[in-house]
């Protein structure tokens, strides 16, 4: 396979699509960084201008800004820990025998068929209702006031609702990877005297690394771009109390009418992503070599 | 101690009867070797004794006392898996020392065992390297050795060399074999290839639909099989049986009389030969004998026969075995 002549040739292959990606990726890029120097407001459409880092300097001022970083890895983290710890526990729980199988696995993945906005809609109104969710009847049985989930908790509501939605991600693709195991393996492990949680620790778990590193990959590419939640359950309020990264660039772009601050943000949202993404890498890149 | 009974064990998966009901002695040290056409059950006898089924009914009695209902770790046994069931993220030393790990005892005393296990299986070299990165042989050696450091009293081979190519095989078989001799321990091996059984074990238990046909010597199932089943079963190339009249002038249902048993040259037999294979030290001839049927016959190297001669043949009258309707042996 990597004789000259057939590199060459598979170069020449793919560089037609590596050159469209290319200007895919470079185009839009090159314009965000162009507005994100330069006065672009909807509203005074007159005033035009280079700033130099006027935009950018915006951000670094504004609190909002810090809130938003903080929200944003609060809710990546947060997603990321809740998705894989219940996504291992439920798929160690489903890979057992039991009858009813087929339907208890498709009723575990239904939440990811479900879109953004509509399973805001449904924790909103179905459950963190405080007159008619299904939490504030049950907090009435106890005798207690429901508790105003989107006003006192709004960012622990939204990273609830986008665990929800990513559980089923991590549960199926852990759920795989435990049945690639090969039960010599836990058998062999039984003879040695393992306990089940030993099996686990010594056994179950180094199998699954490289899956819970997959989730945690793609996950993270989605979970920094989470918007639609936002926008459903809180618009990003009380004040700016669940306000991300992204929803404050929706903000300036949308709500402000400030192209040049959205593009500096979304600039700067770019070099965020890669910051996590190096040290993502950095952390648990090693586990997907073979 | 080493000493397994089995009696009445019975097994069965939903409604079918997998073992339908085994009485089993094993004695102490001895090398029992399990064999039987694919499907008898031979694992998952195994597997009854190791703890990794549940029996259906009956009791396993270890050393003297009642196994049926403990948890493999707590049977004293090892079992060595046909695929090895090697942790693949672990080095070879923490692979043998896994079961004394989980057996709490201090690294010391762990180290001082694994490098005794290492330096007998000749594993020393390889301690730091995963399993992925080992051959086929010395995976299954670092298997092996994840058994013995347990010194338990018994060790379960499930197939161990059916991975490995012929010629590592024949080296594998002698090494588990000095194992044997060195460790004087309990050794049960389920195997479906006639050399192994034969030249590894002290006990044979032949297997059939999860029956024990016989259970014996390498050389008692072979001088004296029981029954058919057991007769085509042991010697390879297999015994020729003969039903009709010639089995009736002695008095039997069926004869058996294996391919090297008979004499070519001249005798009451004879046939064309429909195929001769000559192997250098022995010549094998399938000879197409009319009322008879197809035998195969075992000559010398030197037999100068070709395919479509005539020959005459004899059985040697003291190694013809007589069988009965049921399928019984006649003495
Ligand atoms: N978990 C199971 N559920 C149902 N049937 C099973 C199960 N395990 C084994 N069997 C059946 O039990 C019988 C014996 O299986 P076993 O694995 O013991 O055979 P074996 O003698 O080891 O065969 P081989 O030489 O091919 O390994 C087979 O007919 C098999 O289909
Ligand atoms: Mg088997």
């Amino acid at each position: 396979m990597s004789t000259q002549s057939t590199r060459l040739a598979s170069r020449i292959m793919v560089a037609p699509s590596v050159i469209v990606l290319f200007i895919w990726m470079i185009v839009p890029l090159a314009m965000t960084l162009y507005f994100s120097f330069r006065i672009y407001r909807l509203l005074s459409p007159d005033r035009t201008g280079w700033v130099g880092f006027a935009n950018y300097t915006w951000f670094f001022k504004s609190p909002e800004f810090w809130l938003a970083i903080s929200n944003t890895l609060a809710l990546v983290l947060g997603v990321l820990i809740i998705t894989v710890v219940l996504g291992t526990l439920i798929a160690l729980l489903i890979d057992q025998p039991v009858k009813g199988q087929g339907v208890l696995r498709i009723l575990v993945i239904a939440p990811f068929f479900v879109m953004p906005p509509v399973a805001a809609m449904i924790w909103d109104n179905l459950f963190m209702h405080p007159q008619n969710g299904l939490l504030g009847a049950v907090s009435r049985a106890f005798g207690a006031e429901p508790i105003l989930y989107m006003e006192q908790y709004p960012m622990a509501s939204i990273i609830t609702i986008v665990a929800w939605e990513w559980l089923p991600f991590a549960t199926l693709i852990l759920l795989t990877a435990m049945q690639s195991l090969s039960s010599e393996q836990l058998e062999a492990a039984e003879m040695d005297g393992a306990s089940a949680l030993n099996r686990f620790r010594y056994i179950i778990f180094p199998h699954l690394t490289r899956a819970i590193t997959v989730v945690i990959l793609i996950e993270t590419i989605f979970l920094l771009g989470i918007f639609g939640e936002i926008f459903t359950a809180t618009q990003g309020g009380p004040g700016s109390a669940s306000t991300t990264l992204p929803y404050m660039i929706f903000k300036q772009a949308i709500v402000a009418k400030d192209i040049g601050r959205a593009a500096a943000g979304g600039i700067i949202a770019v070099i965020l992503a890669n910051i996590v993404a190096f040290f993502l890498m950095r952390s648990i890149g090693k586990n997907l070599d073979a | 101690m080493g000493q397994i009974t089995l009696k009445q064990v019975r097994k069965s998966f939903g409604d079918v009867h997998v073992i339908p009901g085994v009485d089993l002695d094993i004695n102490d040290g001895e090398f029992v070797v399990f064999v039987g056409p694919s499907g008898c059950g031979k694992s998952t006898l195994l597997r009854l004794i190791a703890g990794l089924e549940d029996t259906t009914s009956g009791k396993i009695h270890i050393d003297g006392k009642d196994a049926t209902d403990l948890p493999p770790a707590k049977r004293g046994l090892a079992m060595v898996f046909q695929s090895y069931a090697l942790y693949p993220h672990m080095t070879v030393r923490k692979n043998i020392a896994f079961p004394l790990k989980m057996a709490g005892m201090n690294p010391a005393e762990i180290d001082k065992k694994v490098e005794y296990a290492a330096r007998v299986l000749n594993l020393a070299n390889y301690l730091d390297r995963r399993p992925g990165q080992l051959s086929g042989g010395q995976r299954q050696r670092v298997a092996i050795g994840r058994a013995i450091v347990r010194s338990p009293s018994a060790f379960l081979f499930d197939e161990p060399l059916s991975n490995l190519d012929a010629a590592l095989r024949v080296g594998m078989r002698q090494e588990i074999t000095e194992l044997h001799q060195n460790l004087k321990t309990t050794m049960i091996y389920v195997t479906h290839d006639q050399v192994e059984a034969m030249t590894m074990a002290d006990k044979i238990v032949v297997l059939n639909a999860g029956n024990i046909e016989q259970v014996g010597s390498p050389l008692e199932l072979y001088r004296r099989p029981r029954n058919l089943f057991v007769a085509g079963f042991i010697g390879s190339p297999k015994m020729n049986l003969i039903e009709g009249a010639e089995a009736a002038k002695l008095g039997a249902k069926t004869i058996g009389i294996r391919p090297e048993h008979i004499e070519v040259g001249s005798g009451p037999w004879s046939g064309t030969v429909a195929l001769s294979e000559h192997l250098g030290s022995d010549t094998f001839l399938k000879v197409d004998a009319g009322e008879l049927g197809i035998m195969t016959v075992r000559g010398s190297g030197e037999v100068n026969v070709h395919t479509g001669d005539r020959i005459q043949f004899a059985p040697q009258a003291d190694k013809v075995h007589r069988f009965d309707a049921n399928g019984l042996r006649l003495d």
